[in-house]
Protein backbone atom coordinates (compact mmCIF):
# COMPACT_ATOMS: atom_id res chain seq x y z
CA UNK A 1 0.00 0.00 0.00
CA UNK A 2 1.49 3.12 -0.74
CA UNK A 3 1.00 6.25 1.54
CA UNK A 4 1.27 9.89 1.09
CA UNK A 5 1.14 11.16 4.57
CA UNK A 6 0.32 15.11 5.09
CA UNK A 7 3.44 16.97 7.14
CA UNK A 8 1.74 20.39 7.14
CA UNK A 9 -1.02 22.41 6.30
CA UNK A 10 -0.89 23.09 2.91
CA UNK A 11 -0.12 26.65 2.01
CA UNK A 12 -2.52 26.74 -0.80
CA UNK A 13 -5.14 24.97 -2.13
CA UNK A 14 -3.59 21.69 -3.92
CA UNK A 15 -5.24 19.91 -7.19
CA UNK A 16 -5.16 16.12 -6.47
CA UNK A 17 -6.61 15.67 -10.13
CA UNK A 18 -3.78 13.48 -11.23
CA UNK A 19 -2.49 11.42 -7.65
CA UNK A 20 -3.90 8.55 -8.52
CA UNK A 21 -2.37 4.17 -7.69
CA UNK A 22 -1.98 4.00 -11.05
CA UNK A 23 -0.22 7.59 -11.77
CA UNK A 24 2.31 6.47 -9.22
CA UNK A 25 3.08 3.05 -9.89
CA UNK A 26 6.18 3.07 -11.92
CA UNK A 27 7.37 6.44 -10.67
CA UNK A 28 10.04 6.79 -7.94
CA UNK A 29 9.50 8.56 -4.63
CA UNK A 30 11.42 11.26 -5.98
CA UNK A 31 9.64 11.73 -8.97
CA UNK A 32 6.55 11.38 -7.13
CA UNK A 33 7.68 14.06 -5.08
CA UNK A 34 8.24 16.23 -8.14
CA UNK A 35 4.43 16.31 -9.09
CA UNK A 36 3.14 19.53 -9.40
CA UNK A 37 -0.20 19.99 -7.13
CA UNK A 38 -0.20 23.39 -6.61
CA UNK A 39 -2.70 25.78 -8.16
CA UNK A 40 -0.97 29.20 -8.33
CA UNK A 41 2.42 30.45 -9.65
CA UNK A 42 4.27 29.08 -6.66
CA UNK A 43 4.96 25.50 -7.93
CA UNK A 44 4.22 23.79 -5.00
CA UNK A 45 4.94 19.74 -5.91
CA UNK A 46 3.86 16.93 -3.70
CA UNK A 47 7.03 16.67 -1.78
CA UNK A 48 6.36 19.87 -0.36
CA UNK A 49 4.00 18.66 1.63
CA UNK A 50 3.83 15.34 1.85
CA UNK A 51 6.01 12.39 2.88
CA UNK A 52 5.84 9.91 -0.01
CA UNK A 53 5.61 6.11 0.16
CA UNK A 54 5.60 4.12 -2.47
CA UNK A 55 5.21 -0.15 -3.64
CA UNK A 56 3.38 0.26 -6.73
CA UNK A 57 0.19 -1.17 -5.38
CA UNK A 58 -3.37 -0.45 -6.35
CA UNK A 59 -4.03 1.47 -2.96
CA UNK A 60 -3.28 4.67 -1.98
CA UNK A 61 -3.56 6.54 1.73
CA UNK A 62 -3.53 10.18 2.09
CA UNK A 63 -2.68 10.16 5.57
CA UNK A 64 -4.49 13.39 7.67
CA UNK A 65 -6.64 14.96 5.08
CA UNK A 66 -7.35 18.82 4.26
CA UNK A 67 -10.09 20.82 3.28
CA UNK A 68 -7.43 22.35 0.61
CA UNK A 69 -6.98 18.61 -1.20
CA UNK A 70 -8.87 19.44 -4.62
CA UNK A 71 -9.99 16.85 -6.48
CA UNK A 72 -9.03 13.65 -4.53
CA UNK A 73 -9.52 10.52 -7.03
CA UNK A 74 -11.33 12.88 -9.37
CA UNK A 75 -8.93 10.82 -12.41
CA UNK A 76 -9.28 7.56 -10.49
CA UNK A 77 -10.41 4.49 -13.03
CA UNK A 78 -9.07 1.93 -10.90
CA UNK A 79 -7.74 0.85 -7.49
CA UNK A 80 -8.39 2.09 -3.89
CA UNK A 81 -7.68 5.74 -2.32
CA UNK A 82 -8.45 6.12 0.90
CA UNK A 83 -8.05 9.49 2.94
CA UNK A 84 -8.01 9.55 6.38
CA UNK A 85 -9.24 13.31 7.33
CA UNK A 86 -10.71 16.14 5.63
CA UNK A 87 -11.20 16.84 1.63
CA UNK A 88 -12.15 20.01 -0.29
CA UNK A 89 -13.91 20.39 -3.37
CA UNK A 90 -14.59 17.92 -5.91
CA UNK A 91 -13.99 14.97 -4.55
CA UNK A 92 -13.76 11.98 -6.84
CA UNK A 93 -15.54 14.54 -9.83
CA UNK A 94 -15.25 12.81 -13.10
CA UNK A 95 -14.40 9.45 -11.19
CA UNK A 96 -14.35 6.31 -13.87
CA UNK A 97 -13.99 3.51 -11.61
CA UNK A 98 -12.23 2.33 -8.28
CA UNK A 99 -13.08 2.82 -4.56
CA UNK A 100 -12.60 6.51 -3.43
CA UNK A 101 -12.76 6.58 0.83
CA UNK A 102 -12.83 9.59 2.83
CA UNK A 103 -13.01 8.91 6.90
CA UNK A 104 -13.48 12.81 7.35
CA UNK A 105 -15.89 15.46 5.67
CA UNK A 106 -16.20 16.33 2.43
CA UNK A 107 -16.62 19.90 0.38
CA UNK A 108 -19.02 20.97 -2.88
CA UNK A 109 -19.29 19.14 -5.70
CA UNK A 110 -18.14 15.75 -4.49
CA UNK A 111 -18.71 13.02 -7.31
CA UNK A 112 -19.79 15.89 -9.59
CA UNK A 113 -19.67 13.94 -13.05
CA UNK A 114 -18.00 10.65 -11.57
CA UNK A 115 -19.34 7.83 -14.06
CA UNK A 116 -18.30 4.89 -12.16
CA UNK A 117 -16.69 3.22 -8.56
CA UNK A 118 -17.82 4.24 -5.42
CA UNK A 119 -17.19 6.94 -3.36
CA UNK A 120 -17.81 6.62 0.26
CA UNK A 121 -17.85 9.65 2.63
CA UNK A 122 -17.76 9.09 6.65
CA UNK A 123 -18.31 12.57 7.04
CA UNK A 124 -20.27 14.91 6.15
CA UNK A 125 -20.49 16.57 2.50
CA UNK A 126 -20.77 20.56 1.20
CA UNK A 127 -23.22 21.56 -1.18
CA UNK A 128 -23.91 19.99 -4.69
CA UNK A 129 -22.56 16.79 -3.98
CA UNK A 130 -23.17 14.42 -6.93
CA UNK A 131 -24.47 17.34 -8.41
CA UNK A 132 -23.48 19.32 -11.95
CA UNK A 133 -20.90 22.28 -11.26
CA UNK A 134 -21.63 25.35 -13.27
CA UNK A 135 -21.97 24.90 -17.22
CA UNK A 136 -21.97 21.09 -17.13
CA UNK A 137 -24.95 19.21 -18.00
CA UNK A 138 -25.17 16.44 -15.19
CA UNK A 139 -24.39 15.76 -12.19
CA UNK A 140 -23.49 12.23 -11.04
CA UNK A 141 -23.55 10.32 -13.84
CA UNK A 142 -23.21 6.62 -12.81
CA UNK A 143 -21.08 6.16 -10.12
CA UNK A 144 -22.10 5.24 -6.46
CA UNK A 145 -21.76 8.26 -3.67
CA UNK A 146 -22.60 7.04 -0.16
CA UNK A 147 -22.51 10.34 2.43
CA UNK A 148 -22.96 8.56 6.27
CA UNK A 149 -23.60 12.09 7.87
CA UNK A 150 -24.86 15.41 6.04
CA UNK A 151 -24.50 16.46 2.63
CA UNK A 152 -25.42 20.26 2.14
CA UNK A 153 -27.96 21.69 -0.08
CA UNK A 154 -28.53 20.62 -3.85
CA UNK A 155 -27.55 16.67 -3.47
CA UNK A 156 -27.81 15.11 -6.91
CA UNK A 157 -28.81 18.39 -9.01
CA UNK A 158 -29.24 17.12 -12.27
CA UNK A 159 -27.69 13.72 -11.47
CA UNK A 160 -27.86 11.74 -14.63
CA UNK A 161 -27.14 7.92 -13.59
CA UNK A 162 -26.22 6.07 -10.10
CA UNK A 163 -26.88 6.18 -6.76
CA UNK A 164 -27.12 8.83 -4.11
CA UNK A 165 -27.21 7.36 -0.49
CA UNK A 166 -27.23 10.46 2.27
CA UNK A 167 -27.95 10.49 6.18
CA UNK A 168 -29.51 14.01 6.17
CA UNK A 169 -29.82 16.21 3.03
CA UNK A 170 -30.57 20.11 3.00
CA UNK A 171 -33.04 21.82 0.95
CA UNK A 172 -33.21 20.94 -3.28
CA UNK A 173 -31.90 17.28 -2.75
CA UNK A 174 -32.41 15.76 -6.31
CA UNK A 175 -33.64 19.17 -7.74
CA UNK A 176 -33.60 18.95 -12.13
CA UNK A 177 -32.59 15.10 -11.47
CA UNK A 178 -32.44 13.52 -15.12
CA UNK A 179 -32.64 9.79 -13.69
CA UNK A 180 -30.68 7.64 -10.82
CA UNK A 181 -31.50 7.33 -7.50
CA UNK A 182 -30.90 9.19 -4.41
CA UNK A 183 -31.72 8.01 -1.09
CA UNK A 184 -31.91 9.93 2.84
CA UNK A 185 -33.48 9.28 5.89
CA UNK A 186 -34.13 12.94 5.80
CA UNK A 187 -33.84 16.42 3.34
CA UNK A 188 -34.97 19.89 3.56
CA UNK A 189 -37.22 21.56 1.26
CA UNK A 190 -38.29 20.83 -2.22
CA UNK A 191 -36.80 17.93 -2.52
CA UNK A 192 -36.92 16.40 -6.87
CA UNK A 193 -37.74 20.22 -7.67
CA UNK A 194 -37.39 20.01 -11.46
CA UNK A 195 -36.77 16.43 -11.66
CA UNK A 196 -37.18 15.12 -14.79
CA UNK A 197 -36.80 11.23 -14.07
CA UNK A 198 -35.26 9.05 -11.13
CA UNK A 199 -36.53 7.91 -7.74
CA UNK A 200 -36.09 9.69 -4.47
CA UNK A 201 -36.52 7.35 -1.53
CA UNK A 202 -37.10 9.61 1.85
CA UNK A 203 -37.39 9.19 5.34
CA UNK A 204 -38.93 12.40 5.85
CA UNK A 205 -38.39 16.00 3.78
CA UNK A 206 -39.60 19.27 4.47
CA UNK A 207 -41.74 21.26 2.53
CA UNK A 208 -42.45 19.51 -0.81
CA UNK A 209 -43.12 21.66 -4.30
CA UNK A 210 -46.93 22.09 -5.59
CA UNK A 211 -46.16 20.38 -8.96
CA UNK A 212 -45.97 16.28 -7.34
CA UNK A 213 -49.04 14.69 -7.25
CA UNK A 214 -49.49 11.87 -4.77
CA UNK A 215 -49.85 8.27 -6.54
CA UNK A 216 -50.71 6.33 -2.98
CA UNK A 217 -49.24 3.34 -1.79
CA UNK A 218 -48.19 0.85 -4.13
CA UNK A 219 -46.71 -2.63 -3.88
CA UNK A 220 -44.26 -2.64 -7.37
CA UNK A 221 -41.36 -5.54 -8.12
CA UNK A 222 -39.01 -2.41 -8.88
CA UNK A 223 -39.04 -1.83 -4.79
CA UNK A 224 -37.74 -5.37 -4.29
CA UNK A 225 -35.21 -4.86 -6.37
CA UNK A 226 -34.22 -1.57 -5.25
CA UNK A 227 -34.14 -3.28 -1.26
CA UNK A 228 -31.99 -5.45 -2.55
CA UNK A 229 -29.45 -3.03 -4.39
CA UNK A 230 -29.06 -1.08 -1.33
CA UNK A 231 -29.16 -3.62 1.63
CA UNK A 232 -25.14 -4.01 0.50
CA UNK A 233 -24.51 -0.61 0.24
CA UNK A 234 -26.83 0.91 3.52
CA UNK A 235 -29.29 -1.22 5.31
CA UNK A 236 -30.48 1.75 6.91
CA UNK A 237 -31.08 2.72 3.49
CA UNK A 238 -32.59 -0.39 2.65
CA UNK A 239 -34.96 -0.68 5.79
CA UNK A 240 -36.72 2.32 4.69
CA UNK A 241 -38.30 0.05 2.09
CA UNK A 242 -39.58 -1.92 4.55
CA UNK A 243 -42.08 0.89 5.94
CA UNK A 244 -45.29 1.62 4.49
CA UNK A 245 -44.61 3.94 1.52
CA UNK A 246 -46.43 6.89 -0.26
CA UNK A 247 -45.24 7.68 -3.66
CA UNK A 248 -45.50 11.31 -5.31
CA UNK A 249 -45.45 11.60 -9.27
CA UNK A 250 -43.19 14.73 -10.37
CA UNK A 251 -42.10 17.05 -11.43
CA UNK A 252 -45.27 18.22 -13.19
CA UNK A 253 -43.73 21.20 -14.45
CA UNK A 254 -41.36 19.03 -16.60
CA UNK A 255 -42.12 15.75 -17.92
CA UNK A 256 -43.12 14.28 -14.93
CA UNK A 257 -41.75 10.58 -14.52
CA UNK A 258 -39.58 11.18 -11.69
CA UNK A 259 -41.35 9.58 -8.71
CA UNK A 260 -40.45 10.27 -4.63
CA UNK A 261 -40.89 8.01 -2.32
CA UNK A 262 -41.87 8.54 1.32
CA UNK A 263 -42.08 6.44 4.65
CA UNK A 264 -45.68 6.96 5.59
CA UNK B 1 -32.82 -56.91 -33.97
CA UNK B 2 -29.91 -55.29 -32.07
CA UNK B 3 -27.13 -56.33 -30.07
CA UNK B 4 -27.05 -53.44 -27.81
CA UNK B 5 -29.69 -53.99 -25.15
CA UNK B 6 -30.28 -51.95 -21.64
CA UNK B 7 -32.01 -53.39 -19.05
CA UNK B 8 -32.73 -56.44 -20.69
CA UNK B 9 -34.46 -53.94 -23.48
CA UNK B 10 -33.09 -54.01 -27.37
CA UNK B 11 -31.82 -50.43 -28.22
CA UNK B 12 -31.19 -50.05 -32.02
CA UNK B 13 -27.37 -49.14 -32.86
CA UNK B 14 -28.47 -45.92 -33.93
CA UNK B 15 -28.27 -42.17 -33.73
CA UNK B 16 -30.42 -39.35 -33.46
CA UNK B 17 -29.60 -36.43 -35.20
CA UNK B 18 -29.91 -32.68 -34.45
CA UNK B 19 -29.25 -28.84 -35.22
CA UNK B 20 -27.57 -25.90 -34.34
CA UNK B 21 -30.08 -23.59 -32.96
CA UNK B 22 -30.62 -20.37 -30.99
CA UNK B 23 -31.87 -20.56 -27.71
CA UNK B 24 -32.59 -18.20 -24.37
CA UNK B 25 -33.48 -18.66 -21.32
CA UNK B 26 -35.72 -15.73 -19.16
CA UNK B 27 -37.23 -15.72 -15.44
CA UNK B 28 -40.95 -15.20 -14.55
CA UNK B 29 -41.81 -14.30 -11.36
CA UNK B 30 -44.91 -13.60 -9.83
CA UNK B 31 -46.45 -13.01 -5.77
CA UNK B 32 -46.93 -16.55 -6.15
CA UNK B 33 -45.93 -19.59 -7.32
CA UNK B 34 -49.12 -20.52 -9.17
CA UNK B 35 -49.31 -17.20 -11.07
CA UNK B 36 -45.82 -17.43 -12.37
CA UNK B 37 -46.69 -21.00 -13.69
CA UNK B 38 -49.90 -19.65 -15.00
CA UNK B 39 -47.63 -16.80 -16.86
CA UNK B 40 -45.09 -19.61 -18.09
CA UNK B 41 -47.34 -22.17 -19.18
CA UNK B 42 -49.40 -19.41 -21.52
CA UNK B 43 -46.26 -18.37 -22.82
CA UNK B 44 -44.60 -22.16 -23.91
CA UNK B 45 -48.05 -23.25 -25.50
CA UNK B 46 -47.74 -23.29 -29.09
CA UNK B 47 -44.41 -23.59 -29.25
CA UNK B 48 -43.87 -27.91 -29.92
CA UNK B 49 -42.11 -27.76 -33.28
CA UNK B 50 -40.46 -24.36 -34.81
CA UNK B 51 -41.56 -25.09 -37.95
CA UNK B 52 -45.11 -24.50 -36.98
CA UNK B 53 -45.04 -22.85 -34.23
CA UNK B 54 -41.72 -20.66 -35.10
CA UNK B 55 -40.02 -21.60 -31.75
CA UNK B 56 -39.97 -24.80 -29.31
CA UNK B 57 -40.99 -23.28 -25.82
CA UNK B 58 -41.36 -25.12 -22.53
CA UNK B 59 -40.16 -24.86 -18.60
CA UNK B 60 -36.53 -25.30 -17.46
CA UNK B 61 -37.76 -25.65 -13.93
CA UNK B 62 -39.43 -23.89 -11.05
CA UNK B 63 -37.52 -21.53 -8.87
CA UNK B 64 -37.29 -20.39 -4.97
CA UNK B 65 -38.05 -16.85 -3.93
CA UNK B 66 -34.04 -17.25 -3.20
CA UNK B 67 -33.64 -18.19 -6.28
CA UNK B 68 -34.89 -15.16 -8.30
CA UNK B 69 -34.00 -11.64 -9.06
CA UNK B 70 -36.45 -10.24 -6.71
CA UNK B 71 -36.98 -12.81 -4.33
CA UNK B 72 -40.93 -14.13 -5.25
CA UNK B 73 -41.31 -17.68 -6.91
CA UNK B 74 -40.35 -18.22 -10.18
CA UNK B 75 -40.12 -19.92 -13.51
CA UNK B 76 -37.40 -20.44 -15.76
CA UNK B 77 -38.13 -21.32 -19.89
CA UNK B 78 -36.11 -22.16 -22.60
CA UNK B 79 -37.27 -20.96 -25.95
CA UNK B 80 -35.44 -21.97 -29.04
CA UNK B 81 -35.37 -20.78 -32.95
CA UNK B 82 -33.89 -21.34 -36.09
CA UNK B 83 -32.06 -18.18 -35.77
CA UNK B 84 -31.27 -15.33 -33.85
CA UNK B 85 -33.94 -13.02 -35.76
CA UNK B 86 -36.70 -15.03 -35.39
CA UNK B 87 -35.88 -16.29 -31.66
CA UNK B 88 -35.95 -12.34 -30.94
CA UNK B 89 -39.39 -11.89 -32.84
CA UNK B 90 -41.19 -15.26 -30.99
CA UNK B 91 -39.67 -13.78 -27.47
CA UNK B 92 -40.92 -10.46 -28.16
CA UNK B 93 -44.68 -11.33 -29.08
CA UNK B 94 -44.57 -14.51 -26.16
CA UNK B 95 -43.53 -12.04 -23.29
CA UNK B 96 -46.06 -9.34 -25.03
CA UNK B 97 -48.76 -11.12 -25.10
CA UNK B 98 -48.65 -13.93 -22.21
CA UNK B 99 -46.24 -12.52 -19.36
CA UNK B 100 -47.14 -8.82 -20.07
CA UNK B 101 -50.55 -9.49 -19.59
CA UNK B 102 -50.47 -12.08 -16.23
CA UNK B 103 -51.24 -10.15 -13.15
CA UNK B 104 -48.63 -9.77 -11.05
CA UNK B 105 -45.29 -11.10 -13.07
CA UNK B 106 -42.08 -9.53 -13.56
CA UNK B 107 -39.49 -10.90 -16.70
CA UNK B 108 -35.84 -11.90 -16.36
CA UNK B 109 -33.14 -12.75 -18.21
CA UNK B 110 -32.15 -16.39 -17.45
CA UNK B 111 -28.71 -16.87 -18.89
CA UNK B 112 -25.61 -15.07 -20.27
CA UNK B 113 -24.56 -15.12 -23.69
CA UNK B 114 -22.98 -13.55 -26.53
CA UNK B 115 -25.91 -12.37 -28.27
CA UNK B 116 -27.88 -9.81 -27.22
CA UNK B 117 -31.71 -9.55 -27.63
CA UNK B 118 -33.57 -6.36 -27.02
CA UNK B 119 -36.79 -7.54 -24.92
CA UNK B 120 -38.23 -4.97 -22.22
CA UNK B 121 -36.21 -2.20 -24.35
CA UNK B 122 -38.77 -3.65 -27.14
CA UNK B 123 -42.24 -4.08 -24.92
CA UNK B 124 -41.56 -0.67 -23.37
CA UNK B 125 -43.38 0.65 -26.17
CA UNK B 126 -46.39 -0.34 -24.76
CA UNK B 127 -45.92 2.16 -21.77
CA UNK B 128 -46.87 4.83 -24.56
CA UNK B 129 -44.02 7.11 -23.33
CA UNK B 130 -44.75 6.65 -19.90
CA UNK B 131 -42.45 3.54 -18.75
CA UNK B 132 -38.89 4.30 -17.41
CA UNK B 133 -35.78 2.71 -17.52
CA UNK B 134 -34.23 1.66 -14.14
CA UNK B 135 -30.19 0.44 -14.09
CA UNK B 136 -29.92 -1.46 -10.57
CA UNK B 137 -27.14 -3.62 -9.25
CA UNK B 138 -27.94 -7.45 -9.01
CA UNK B 139 -26.84 -9.48 -6.48
CA UNK B 140 -23.65 -9.88 -8.26
CA UNK B 141 -23.13 -6.30 -8.29
CA UNK B 142 -23.79 -6.35 -12.38
CA UNK B 143 -25.94 -3.53 -13.58
CA UNK B 144 -28.79 -4.38 -14.76
CA UNK B 145 -31.50 -2.37 -16.85
CA UNK B 146 -35.14 -2.93 -16.38
CA UNK B 147 -37.73 -0.98 -18.00
CA UNK B 148 -40.92 -0.33 -15.41
CA UNK B 149 -44.21 -0.16 -17.66
CA UNK B 150 -47.39 1.47 -16.20
CA UNK B 151 -50.08 -1.41 -16.58
CA UNK B 152 -53.51 -1.40 -14.43
CA UNK B 153 -52.04 -3.53 -11.49
CA UNK B 154 -49.32 -1.48 -11.38
CA UNK B 155 -46.07 -1.95 -13.06
CA UNK B 156 -44.91 -4.68 -15.55
CA UNK B 157 -40.58 -4.96 -14.77
CA UNK B 158 -39.20 -6.27 -17.61
CA UNK B 159 -35.35 -6.49 -17.90
CA UNK B 160 -34.15 -4.46 -20.89
CA UNK B 161 -32.33 -7.39 -22.50
CA UNK B 162 -31.79 -10.77 -22.07
CA UNK B 163 -29.07 -13.02 -24.03
CA UNK B 164 -28.80 -15.76 -26.56
CA UNK B 165 -26.51 -18.44 -25.96
CA UNK B 166 -24.24 -20.05 -28.50
CA UNK B 167 -24.20 -23.66 -28.62
CA UNK B 168 -28.10 -24.51 -28.10
CA UNK B 169 -28.91 -27.72 -29.85
CA UNK B 170 -32.22 -28.88 -31.00
CA UNK B 171 -33.89 -32.18 -32.24
CA UNK B 172 -32.31 -34.85 -29.63
CA UNK B 173 -35.06 -37.71 -29.92
CA UNK B 174 -35.70 -40.89 -28.38
CA UNK B 175 -38.48 -43.44 -29.56
CA UNK B 176 -40.02 -45.95 -27.85
CA UNK B 177 -41.45 -49.24 -29.92
CA UNK B 178 -44.07 -50.53 -27.91
CA UNK B 179 -47.37 -53.18 -27.88
CA UNK B 180 -50.05 -51.03 -26.60
CA UNK B 181 -50.73 -46.94 -26.59
CA UNK B 182 -51.66 -47.22 -22.41
CA UNK B 183 -48.33 -49.06 -21.69
CA UNK B 184 -45.83 -46.99 -24.03
CA UNK B 185 -47.44 -43.67 -22.95
CA UNK B 186 -46.47 -45.38 -19.38
CA UNK B 187 -42.72 -46.06 -20.82
CA UNK B 188 -42.31 -42.67 -22.04
CA UNK B 189 -43.79 -40.73 -19.67
CA UNK B 190 -40.94 -41.82 -17.39
CA UNK B 191 -38.65 -41.14 -20.02
CA UNK B 192 -40.15 -37.39 -19.48
CA UNK B 193 -39.60 -37.25 -16.53
CA UNK B 194 -35.83 -37.90 -15.91
CA UNK B 195 -35.19 -36.54 -19.33
CA UNK B 196 -37.22 -32.66 -18.04
CA UNK B 197 -35.15 -33.08 -14.71
CA UNK B 198 -31.55 -32.42 -16.70
CA UNK B 199 -31.17 -28.72 -16.21
CA UNK B 200 -31.38 -26.41 -19.55
CA UNK B 201 -33.38 -28.91 -20.97
CA UNK B 202 -36.69 -28.94 -22.71
CA UNK B 203 -39.29 -31.08 -23.93
CA UNK B 204 -41.64 -28.93 -26.26
CA UNK B 205 -44.29 -31.31 -27.70
CA UNK B 206 -47.35 -32.10 -25.27
CA UNK B 207 -46.40 -33.53 -21.83
CA UNK B 208 -43.23 -34.16 -23.10
CA UNK B 209 -44.21 -36.68 -26.18
CA UNK B 210 -44.78 -36.88 -29.80
CA UNK B 211 -46.73 -39.06 -31.07
CA UNK B 212 -46.74 -37.90 -35.41
CA UNK B 213 -42.60 -37.94 -35.45
CA UNK B 214 -42.10 -36.86 -39.04
CA UNK B 215 -39.61 -37.31 -42.13
CA UNK B 216 -38.35 -34.44 -44.16
CA UNK B 217 -40.22 -33.26 -46.87
CA UNK B 218 -43.25 -35.56 -48.23
CA UNK B 219 -45.17 -36.94 -51.20
CA UNK B 220 -47.26 -33.61 -51.73
CA UNK B 221 -46.05 -31.00 -52.96
CA UNK B 222 -44.52 -27.99 -50.87
CA UNK B 223 -44.90 -30.02 -47.50
CA UNK B 224 -41.49 -29.49 -45.16
CA UNK B 225 -42.24 -32.14 -42.87
CA UNK B 226 -44.88 -35.45 -43.32
CA UNK B 227 -45.35 -38.38 -41.40
CA UNK B 228 -42.68 -40.59 -40.37
CA UNK B 229 -44.32 -43.83 -42.23
CA UNK B 230 -41.45 -45.64 -41.37
CA UNK B 231 -42.64 -45.84 -37.27
CA UNK B 232 -46.74 -45.50 -37.96
CA UNK B 233 -48.10 -48.99 -37.00
CA UNK B 234 -50.87 -49.05 -39.65
CA UNK B 235 -48.28 -49.14 -42.46
CA UNK B 236 -46.17 -52.34 -41.33
CA UNK B 237 -45.43 -54.68 -44.03
CA UNK B 238 -44.72 -52.11 -46.27
CA UNK B 239 -41.49 -51.70 -47.84
CA UNK B 240 -39.56 -49.03 -45.72
CA UNK B 241 -41.38 -49.67 -42.57
CA UNK B 242 -39.01 -50.26 -39.49
CA UNK B 243 -41.53 -51.84 -37.11
CA UNK B 244 -40.77 -55.58 -36.15
CA UNK B 245 -44.47 -57.05 -36.34
CA UNK B 246 -45.33 -57.45 -32.81
CA UNK B 247 -44.64 -53.22 -32.19
CA UNK B 248 -48.29 -51.71 -32.04
CA UNK B 249 -47.83 -47.92 -31.01
CA UNK B 250 -44.56 -45.64 -31.22
CA UNK B 251 -44.01 -42.76 -29.14
CA UNK B 252 -41.57 -39.99 -29.63
CA UNK B 253 -39.54 -37.59 -27.01
CA UNK B 254 -37.93 -34.65 -28.26
CA UNK B 255 -35.46 -32.63 -26.78
CA UNK B 256 -33.67 -29.22 -26.71
CA UNK B 257 -31.20 -28.06 -24.82
CA UNK B 258 -28.82 -24.72 -24.35
CA UNK B 259 -26.03 -27.21 -24.47
CA UNK B 260 -25.30 -30.31 -26.64
CA UNK B 261 -24.34 -31.84 -23.19
CA UNK B 262 -27.42 -30.78 -21.96
CA UNK B 263 -29.14 -32.79 -25.03
CA UNK B 264 -26.79 -35.62 -24.60
CA UNK B 265 -27.31 -35.95 -20.66
CA UNK B 266 -31.06 -35.81 -21.04
CA UNK B 267 -30.89 -38.46 -23.36
CA UNK B 268 -29.72 -40.39 -21.61
CA UNK B 269 -31.50 -39.80 -18.29
CA UNK B 270 -34.96 -40.44 -20.68
CA UNK B 271 -33.00 -44.00 -22.10
CA UNK B 272 -32.42 -45.15 -18.92
CA UNK B 273 -35.68 -44.59 -17.21
CA UNK B 274 -37.49 -45.75 -20.63
CA UNK B 275 -35.79 -49.03 -20.24
CA UNK B 276 -35.92 -49.54 -16.04
CA UNK B 277 -39.56 -50.00 -16.35
CA UNK B 278 -40.22 -51.33 -20.30
CA UNK B 279 -39.90 -54.84 -19.43
CA UNK B 280 -43.16 -54.42 -17.50
CA UNK B 281 -44.70 -52.36 -20.08
CA UNK B 282 -44.42 -54.21 -23.45
CA UNK B 283 -41.21 -52.13 -25.18
CA UNK B 284 -39.79 -53.81 -27.67
CA UNK B 285 -37.39 -51.49 -28.12
CA UNK B 286 -35.79 -48.08 -27.90
CA UNK B 287 -34.30 -46.16 -31.42
CA UNK B 288 -34.00 -42.53 -32.20
CA UNK B 289 -34.61 -40.71 -35.18
CA UNK B 290 -32.50 -39.04 -37.74
CA UNK B 291 -32.12 -37.69 -41.75
CA UNK B 292 -28.85 -39.75 -42.35
CA UNK B 293 -26.69 -37.54 -40.53
CA UNK B 294 -26.62 -35.10 -43.59
CA UNK B 295 -28.90 -32.53 -42.02
CA UNK B 296 -27.89 -32.42 -38.50
CA UNK B 297 -24.13 -31.58 -36.94
CA UNK B 298 -24.97 -33.28 -33.68
CA UNK B 299 -24.66 -36.95 -33.45
CA UNK B 300 -26.24 -38.88 -30.43
CA UNK B 301 -25.39 -42.35 -30.81
CA UNK B 302 -27.66 -44.45 -28.67
CA UNK B 303 -24.54 -46.59 -28.27
CA UNK B 304 -22.61 -44.04 -26.25
CA UNK B 305 -25.76 -43.26 -23.88
CA UNK B 306 -25.93 -46.95 -22.72
CA UNK B 307 -23.13 -46.32 -20.12
CA UNK B 308 -24.76 -44.03 -17.21
CA UNK B 309 -21.69 -41.82 -16.33
CA UNK B 310 -20.78 -41.45 -19.44
CA UNK B 311 -19.96 -37.24 -19.79
CA UNK B 312 -18.84 -36.69 -23.19
CA UNK B 313 -21.43 -35.29 -25.50
CA UNK B 314 -21.73 -36.41 -28.87
CA UNK B 315 -21.94 -34.43 -31.93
Amino acid sequence: MSTLTLRAAPPERLDFLNITPLALKGLSPGEAERLEVGTTRTGVRLGDCFSVSLDGSDTLTIEGGHERLDRVGASLSEGTIRVTGDVGQRLGAGMAGGVLTVTGNAGPYAASGATGGTITIAGDAGDHAGGAVYAAKVGLDGATLIIRGTAGAHLGDRMRRGTILAGRAGAFAGARMIAGTLAALAVGDHPGLGMRRGTLLLGAHGRMAETFVETGAHDLVFLRLLAKALRGLSPEHADLLAKPLRRYSGDLATIAKGEIWVAA
Amino acid sequence: MSDLSLNGIPVIDTFAEAFDVAGTAIVVTNDTAKWAMIAATTMTGFATSVIGCGAEAGIDAELSPEETPDGRPGVRILLFGFEPNGLKEQLIKRVGQCILTCPGTACYAGVEGPTKIKLGGAIRYFGDGFAVAKRLPDASGKARRYWRIPVMDGEFLCEDSVRAVDGAVGGGNLLFLGRTHAETLKVAEAAVEAARAVPGAILPFPGGIVRSGSKVGGRTKGMMASTNDAYCPTLKGRAGSALPAECGVVLEIVIDALTSQGVSDSMRAGLHAATEIGGRHGLIAVTAGNYGGNLGRHHYHLRDLIARDESKPEG
